[in-house]
């Protein structure tokens, strides 16, 4: 990248038609650099509270139902496929299987959502939140393995939600047929960004799941 | 290109797109008029933040209660620094300057992303917005200082949630920025302009947003941790709930303190532009300005841990830390060594923007240096949370950012308005600056030495001397930018008209008119050579009008361009 040897045509008063898919793609992936850092604020606050209270996150990871952890992981990493695929399936001209693979994406993303309210709900019920009954009586460990629970997999949460209006965004640029074959960067980097979500969800899942 | 060349022919200022008047310059995608947007809204938080300066000033005449109560002090200092920091010094240089000269510097017509660049006025609006507000609403305005420190910032009953989510959103407007930038300086550049013929102003921006997109985040999910602790209680950092409250130090400083090199680095940048125009040479090393702009990005990013030596941290950090901060002296000092022997031998053209920046050479030395003082363990202790801190980043802060804040106002202040401005008034405005500054700020190199605590709403009587001489020399130092302001003002209304290049600049934004017409080029240039070069021009302007000779033969544009 050090020549940048054509001219780019930049017509502003054609509503800025200029179009450098490069430029958008390294714009993407430097902002998902910026989402890393904002959930690495978080796991760096999940390492020292885990080395401190060892004892007291064991205890309450082993009230998570990794049952339900590991379906939603399931259902996340299908969809980052069926992502993958809608890309691969604009890149032949094929938008039915594309459109049809993005229905998917956002089903699997609303059916996390749907899994995750659940599994809050049950918590919530049990009295396990800031401030309720149950979180009360118990140790230093558990009320900073709950606080970062609902802090780390509900951002998270608001993610898939991004990420499902992203990819909404784009389905209806797809049926417009401003998503093409020759142009679908629009389309990728809303496959980049689930992505992300995904990855998040694979360290979440582990931590707050597994390790107990 | 029909619609191109129809709208060169007026400048940005004059030309009527699609939505005219005020609309104009609202709904614009133009990085120059988003430029001039930035620049009014930053001068208006200045002047509020010097205006609190002012009147801390004021109380600290006396010993006691002297024009405000206590909690009113707290208040006044912790806007004073959050509008400083948040709403001046991180966004001045890149959002007013970045955005206006960068495009040009580099060749090109517009950033990369002309509608998020609009976009990110906007969420600064909203993010300096809601700091106002924040001032008259809830409990009323913040008293935690600018720095949030829980478990205060928690239990305040003060407005700190809005003034740390008003925060959060200056620093998304950061993240987008740097990002604009990184992305315009990897794919806009001219044919020809290879990252080493790049300008060093460019060079500065460029290290400047790789930390703005690295390490915003971090403050940005410490301020939410801190807007859920206050709404929820969620105890991450509530020592009743087990949470640990130097954990919190250690995410604020991850961000803030690479923050200071966001607020310093450009103005390095400028420095280095500044320098050859009037020494009429090329810049002594050049690429070890450009790496070591990047040094200090990366070391900058590695020293947090100072500003905590006495908060609780075992030894082992505290010597590696302070190590660490010791090594940001050598491409500081790098820096300095280039921009001092470039002037040696060189033809200097005294001028106000050089005075500025000779001014800056000078008081931020000094501040560099009393960072040593700081930097280093044994002392560090002596002095923390004193008036030597507070005159330490005055010195580095204000004497650097801010002086080179104003040396480029005059400096780009012909290319931006096409209007020149009194040279004998902006060289008495800035004498009057530089002693008013020292006059201000140098006493409390002294109170901070003698136990003067920061933050402190009174003092013991035996301090009155120095804090009397203190507040003196605010005096003389807002006369001084206010004389600064009135000029320049005076100039925009009826100042003579001025050419294209009055300094005899050799970088891009020399080459078009001034003020630049709305596309900037005609044509994106090619360039040949350096951006220092006096001698000769470097820059084929016309690239398709003219027939390029090198070594005797044609060649086409794109091998010259690899020349």
């Amino acid at each position: 990248m050090t020549e940048h040897s054509e001219i780019v045509e930049h017509a502003h008063e054609a509503g800025h038609v200029h179009r450098d898919d490069e430029a958008s793609k390294m714009a993407m992936w430097l902002f998902l650099f910026t989402e890393l850092l904002l959930f690495g604020g978080l796991f760096l606050l999940y390492g020292a509270y885990r080395f401190e209270y060892a004892d007291g996150f064991k205890v309450a990871a082993a009230d998570m139902n990794s049952f339900i952890g590991a379906v939603n992981t399931i259902i996340l990493l299908t969809s980052s496929l069926s992502v993958a695929l809608s890309i691969a399936a604009i890149q032949r001209n094929q938008k039915k299987l594309c459109l049809g693979m993005l229905w998917f994406t956002i089903l699997c993303g609303l059916a996390f959502l749907v899994n995750k309210y659940f599994e809050w709900s049950h918590e919530i019920h049990n009295g396990i939140y800031p401030g309720g009954p149950a979180l009360e009586n118990m140790s230093n460990g558990e009320v900073l393995y709950f606080g970062l629970y609902y802090v780390m997999t509900g951002l998270h949460g608001l993610h898939v939600i991004v990420g499902l209006i992203f990819i909404g965004f784009v389905m209806v640029f797809i049926s417009r047929d401003k998503i093409t074959s020759t142009n679908f960067q629009k389309l990728e980097n809303s496959g980049l960004y689930w992505h992300l979500v995904d990855i998040i969800w694979i360290f979440l899942f582990p931590l707050f799941y597994l390790l107990h | 290109m029909a619609n191109g060349s129809l709208a060169n022919e007026v400048s940005y200022l004059e030309y009527q797109g699609k939505h005219k008047g005020i609309a104009g310059w609202l709904l614009t995608v133009d990085h120059k008029r988003i430029g001039l947007m930035y620049l009014m809204a930053i001068m208006v938080f200045f002047f509020v933040a010097m205006t609190l300066g002012v009147l801390m000033r004021l109380e600290m005449l006396s010993p006691g209660q002297t024009i405000m109560k206590p909690q009113t002090y707290n208040s006044v200092f912790t806007l004073h620094g959050v509008i400083m920091v948040f709403l001046f010094i991180i966004p001045a240089i890149p959002a007013v300057f970045g955005n206006f000269i960068l495009p040009i510097q580099l060749g090109a017509k517009d950033v990369a992303f002309p509608r998020l660049n609009l976009f990110t006025w906007y969420l600064y609006m909203t993010g300096a917005t809601l700091a106002i507000v924040s001032l008259f609403t809830g409990g009323g305005a913040a008293d935690t200082g600018w720095t949030f420190y829980v478990p205060y910032s928690i239990r305040s009953a003060q407005n700190v949630t809005m003034t740390t989510l008003a925060a959060f959103i200056l620093g998304f407007s950061t993240i987008v920025t740097g990002l604009n930038f990184i992305v315009t300086i990897h794919r806009l550049r001219a044919p020809g302009m290879t990252w080493f013929r790049m300008p060093l102003f460019a060079w500065g921006l460029y290290a400047t947003s790789w930390i703005q997109v690295l390490a915003t985040p971090v403050i940005g999910i410490t301020l939410v941790l801190i807007m859920l602790e206050r709404f929820l209680g969620i105890g991450v950092f509530d020592p009743a709930l087990g949470g640990d409250p130097i954990l919190y130090q250690h995410l604020f400083w991850i961000y803030s303190h690479p923050a200071v090199y966001i607020m310093i680095l450009p103005a390095m940048g400028i420095v280095s532009e500044i320098l050859p125009t009037f020494a009429r040479k090329d810049i002594f090393g050049y690429k070890q300005i450009a790496i070591s702009s990047l040094g200090i990005a990366l070391i900058g990013y590695l020293v947090w841990g100072h500003h905590m030596f006495v908060s609780g941290m075992s030894d082992t950090s505290r010597i590696i830390f302070s190590l660490l901060t010791f090594l940001v002296a050598i491409p500081t000092g790098v820096k300095i060594f280039n921009w001092v022997a470039t002037l040696y031998k060189g033809s200097i053209k005294f001028s106000a923007p050089l005075y500025y920046v000779l001014a800056f050479i000078f008081i931020f030395s000094i501040g560099g240096l009393t960072g040593l003082v700081l930097g280093a363990l044994a002392t560090d202790i002596h002095v923390t949370d004193t008036y030597f801190v507070v005159a330490h980043f005055h010195y580095v802060m204000f004497g650097g950012m801010g002086l080179m804040f104003f040396a480029t106002m005059h400096y780009w202040f012909p290319k931006m308005f096409g209007k020149m401005y009194n040279e004998k008034v902006a060289v008495i405005a800035c004498t009057v600056i530089v002693i008013g500054f020292n006059m201000l700020y140098f006493p409390f190199f002294i109170l901070g030495y003698m136990g003067m605590p920061r933050r402190y709403y009174d003092y013991l009587p035996q301090f009155q001397g120095w804090h009397v001489l203190s507040t003196v020399g605010s005096w003389i130092l807002v006369g001084g930018i206010v004389f600064m302001f009135g000029n320049l003002l005076y100039a925009l209304l009826k100042g003579p008209k001025a050419s294209m290049n009055p300094w005899g600049g050799t970088t891009l934004e020399w080459k078009v008119p001034s003020p630049p017409p709305l596309e900037n080029f005609d044509e994106i240039p090619i360039v040949t050579g350096g951006p220092y070069v006096h001698d000769k021009s470097t820059y084929i302007m016309h690239p398709s009008r003219e027939k390029i000779h090198t070594n005797g033969g044609a060649k086409s544009a794109k091998e010259e361009a690899a020349l």
